[in-house]
């Protein structure tokens, strides 16, 4: 028996698709899946996540709906996958609720943060939040630097808390008890599959829109997490610049924060821009409607954050500098606290899913099997 | 000649612009897969004008072919795709041994040699094919497995035909066709309720066998037939078949014959492909309805055994049969769709497969009393045998002792028939007299009997498909111009 619809008809799909295999040749999916003979939930979550949703075996499939057998791997797999977001998250699991609604929850919490922010600065002092001029320490009129440091601080430590937790019982749900020990070079394995997309790619043709296949998925989403990263980077180096070297922020724009920061901000712009427009070119049999509330969150609020952040370092120095750090502040902590509950995981899960892939797969080839 | 369009009441649609009663092709090829999409292509590079009709959807476009998965041909080094070298002599030897020499030796070595550039050519079409990794029957050096199986070949070439500027209709029976004397000047195409006449210089038949027409198979079979599960396509009705036949071509191959294995008796009628098959004969008894064992379970090696058991389960009453095996046998074999109907005891499987329990007990406990000791290896003809039994089980024979017990019942699975139209070098049909046809070519399934009399080899529909499909393109096209 299997917690949920969406792992019954996964353990269908896998019995028919291990039965057929010609789509080995495609992805890790089924590799991993002919080493196993029967599917648990951990099993069916694991495979679910190793898969990059590129359609390939949806079009290549003979058995693919109206075929009475209706084999829908892609769709199947984003729903397993989004409940395993919820069936995983942690400190508490939080099935199904996210996934439906996280556009609405996460853009809520966004603007309320936002007003409250601006409503407190109204309250307290009405000039900072008008007020014009990019010195050192001009961000901080609106916010304290130490109230801003504690506050995100603990939003992000929240955020990084729950996707340690959640990964961790991601990785332990889904290790069969023959699992293979955990390895150096499976760790880099993985960094390398899941930094190239390796498997996004459907064998080589691209990835499978309604009627063609493109490899513009893959660059619009190497932009929106290289961004991602440059932003990341950006903030570490900025944090460094605040305690080591005691310069307050702003910084002026050929500083190393502000290079990494216009960096980022362009490809987290850009790149759910890409993937917004590749979603609506998308095979629409191979998309979970369920869960599109959740991904559409996540790409949105990485759009907002570049957008904010942008016009932000712009519009630094004009009087509408203090509404829009308010409005930033309340995406960044948006995204901060909705990260163990969102799409966000999905990087964490797939990774580890690839590193789990490439030890079965040494294990494979040096003659054992998982099964 | 008819030339207007004929229009029936029923129907209401718009007549697509491929049926312009105005037109005439080059080429018009009937059908939709391998052989069908090579010759519409090849025609088409050739210079002409091509349309194609396929009877079935979009989605079940491609016949037999959306259920293959590789193909066959000769190569003389190692490549990406394969894992050494499978010379000519070696594919003709082959061919010879699993067709017992019904074969036509000039039109198979040619084949065979052709095969040598259809592993670029078909690369060319857009055809992708996949590294050899498991799974995939020990056939890496041989065959050349497409990646992603044969609807994702199939859908490259039909991309490639598009671009090409291909006429392709789905959904269009050939009904009725003009041919005098051996020369087709057009065919009645059934579309959407509509008749449509298309006419065309030159014709390339490659629309598959009967496999799918029950009265056709019931010929041969007698009522038996109504129990036979199709393997591919529903569309495999022989129409055209018939047509040519009866406009004169001459005919080859045993008109009642097909191939037929043994597959999961719970399969659907039509299009269960690969995942119905079963392979664990050797592993236990096949028994029929009335519990009784018929035949040798461990005669020979995969692949001659799974070709035989189709034909021994179509002698059965009912035409049913059912493997039986224990719990020490049930990893040993791929897994396949249906599980296997479970017991702990050998009486409680009889009653669940509607079975005499007394009958089946009797059966393994005869059976497991003729069993020898012996070592048992699934990868060679081993020496686990009965002694004093009959029949016989000479190999892999173990005591079904190990609850609990299993069972697939299993039925004829028909993969596709052996009667076909005659033709020659040019994959020109040839008339009952032996005169070339003017302008009918031939190529699939609808002319493999030329090749491939009986038996089969893995693979070896698709290099029959492909490379008469590619002949019959290039010649059509050129007789078209002519």
């Amino acid at each position: 028996m299997h917690a949920t619809k969406a792992l019954t008809e996964a353990d269908r799909l896998m019995t028919v698709c291990n039965s057929c295999r010609y789509c080995e040749g495609l992805c890790a999916v089924f590799p991993a899946m002919e080493m196993r003979r029967n599917f648990e939930d951990g099993d069916l979550n694991y495979l679910a996540n190793l898969c990059h949703n590129c359609g390939a075996c949806f079009v290549d499939c003979q058995f693919s709906p109206p075929h009475e057998f209706n084999v829908n791997v892609p769709q199947n797999f984003a729903r397993v996958r989004a409940e395993s977001y919820g069936q995983y998250a942690w400190p508490f699991a939080m099935p199904g609720v996210f996934a439906r609604n996280g556009l609405a929850i996460s853009i809520v919490a966004a603007l309320s943060i936002a007003l409250f922010i601006i409503g407190f600065v109204a309250y307290a002092n009405p000039a900072a939040l008008y007020a014009s001029g990019d010195e050192a320490g001009a961000f901080y009129r609106v916010m304290p630097h130490n109230t801003m440091a504690v506050i995100f601080g603990a939003a992000f430590a929240f955020g990084i808390l729950g996707l340690v937790g959640s990964s961790l019982t991601f990785w332990r749900s889904t290790r069969r008890p023959d699992a293979p020990a955990l390895t150096f070079a499976d760790l880099l394995q993985a960094m390398k599959d899941a930094g190239s997309l390796r498997y996004l790619d459907g064998a080589g043709a691209g990835c499978y829109t309604s009627d063609e296949m493109t490899d513009s998925r893959r660059h619009a989403h190497h932009a929106t997490f290289y961004g991602f990263l440059l932003c990341f980077a950006s903030t570490s180096v900025a944090t460094l610049y605040h305690y080591v070297l005691g310069r307050q922020a702003p910084y002026g724009w050929t500083e190393l924060p502000v290079i990494l920061g216009v960096l980022g901000g362009i490809g987290i712009v850009i790149g759910p821009i890409g993937l917004y427009v590749n979603k609506l070119k998308r095979k629409p049999e191979t998309i979970d409607a369920e869960s599109e509330g959740m991904n559409l969150a996540f790409i949105a609020m990485l759009f907002a954050t570049g957008v904010t952040g942008l016009l932000l370092l712009v519009l630094r120095a004009t009087p509408a500098m203090g509404i829009l750090q308010a409005l930033h502040l309340g995406v960044v902590f948006a995204l901060f606290i909705t990260m163990p509950y969102g799409k966000f995981v999905h990087g964490f899960y797939r990774y580890l899913a690839l590193v789990r892939y490439a030890g079965e797969k040494k294990q494979l080839e040096a003659g054992g099997g998982v099964d | 000649m008819a030339m207007a369009q004929q229009r029936d009441s029923a129907g209401q649609g718009e007549a697509p612009a491929a049926f312009d009663p105005s037109r005439q092709y080059d080429v018009m090829v009937a059908g939709g897969g391998n052989a069908a999409l090579c010759a519409a292509i090849s025609a088409r590079r050739t210079g002409a004008s091509v349309i194609v009709v396929e009877s079935a959807s979009e989605f079940f476009r491609g016949g037999n072919t959306r259920h293959t998965r590789n193909m066959r041909c000769a190569h003389d080094a190692a490549t990406d795709t394969l894992t050494g070298p499978y010379y000519e002599d070696e594919f003709w030897e082959d061919m010879l041994r699993v067709t017992g020499g019904q074969t036509d030796e000039h039109l198979c070595k040619m084949m065979i040699h052709e095969s040598k550039d259809m592993l670029n050519w078909i690369v060319e079409q857009g055809v992708r094919f996949q590294a050899p990794i498991g799974g995939t029957l020990s056939l890496g050096r041989t065959n050349s497995f497409f990646l992603g199986g044969g609807r994702a070949m199939l859908n490259a070439l039909y991309k490639t035909a598009k671009k090409l500027g291909i006429e392709i209709v789905y959904e269009a029976e050939v009904v009725g066709m003009d041919v005098e004397d051996g020369f087709f000047k057009s065919a009645t195409v059934k579309h959407k309720g509509h008749d449509y006449v298309v006419r065309a210089r030159a014709l390339v038949a490659a629309c598959g066998g009967f496999e799918s027409n029950f009265e056709w198979l019931e010929r041969g079979w007698g009522p038996a037939a109504r129990n036979f599960l199709i393997r591919g396509t529903a569309n495999n009705k022989g129409t055209v078949l018939d047509m040519l036949i009866k406009s004169g071509v001459q005919q080859i191959g045993d008109p009642t014959q097909c191939h037929a294995v043994a597959i999961d008796a719970r399969a659907p009628k039509y299009d269960g492909g690969i995942i119905t098959r079963l392979d664990c004969v050797v592993f236990g008894i096949v028994v029929n309805k009335l519990a009784q064992r018929f035949y040798d379970e461990g005669e020979d090696v995969w692949p001659k055994r799974y070709a035989i058991w189709g034909r021994l389960v179509a002698g059965q009453p009912d035409q049913i049969a059912y493997i039986v095996f224990d719990a020490s046998s049930l990893k040993l074999f791929m897994p396949s769709l249906f599980p296997p109907i479970q017991s702990d005891t050998i009486e409680g499987l009889a009653q669940k497969l509607e079975l005499e329990p007394a009958a089946l007990a009797k059966t393994v406990a005869d059976f497991n009393a003729a069993v020898r000791p012996g070592t048992f290896d699934p990868t060679v003809l081993d020496d686990c045998r009965t002694e004093g039994l009959t029949p016989a089980k000479t190999h892999w024979a173990r005591k079904i002792e190990k609850g609990p017990f299993y069972a697939y019942p299993v039925r004829p699975g028909i993969t596709f028939t052996y009667l076909g139209t005659k033709v020659n070098e040019e994959s020109r049909m040839l008339m009952a007299d032996g005169r070339p046809s003017a302008n009918m070519f031939a190529a699939g399934e609808i002319m493999a009997g030329n090749v491939l009399g009986r038996g089969y080899a893995a693979g070896v529909g698709m290099t029959i498909g492909s490379v008469f499909g590619r002949i019959a393109g290039r010649e059509a096209a050129k007789n078209a111009r002519n």
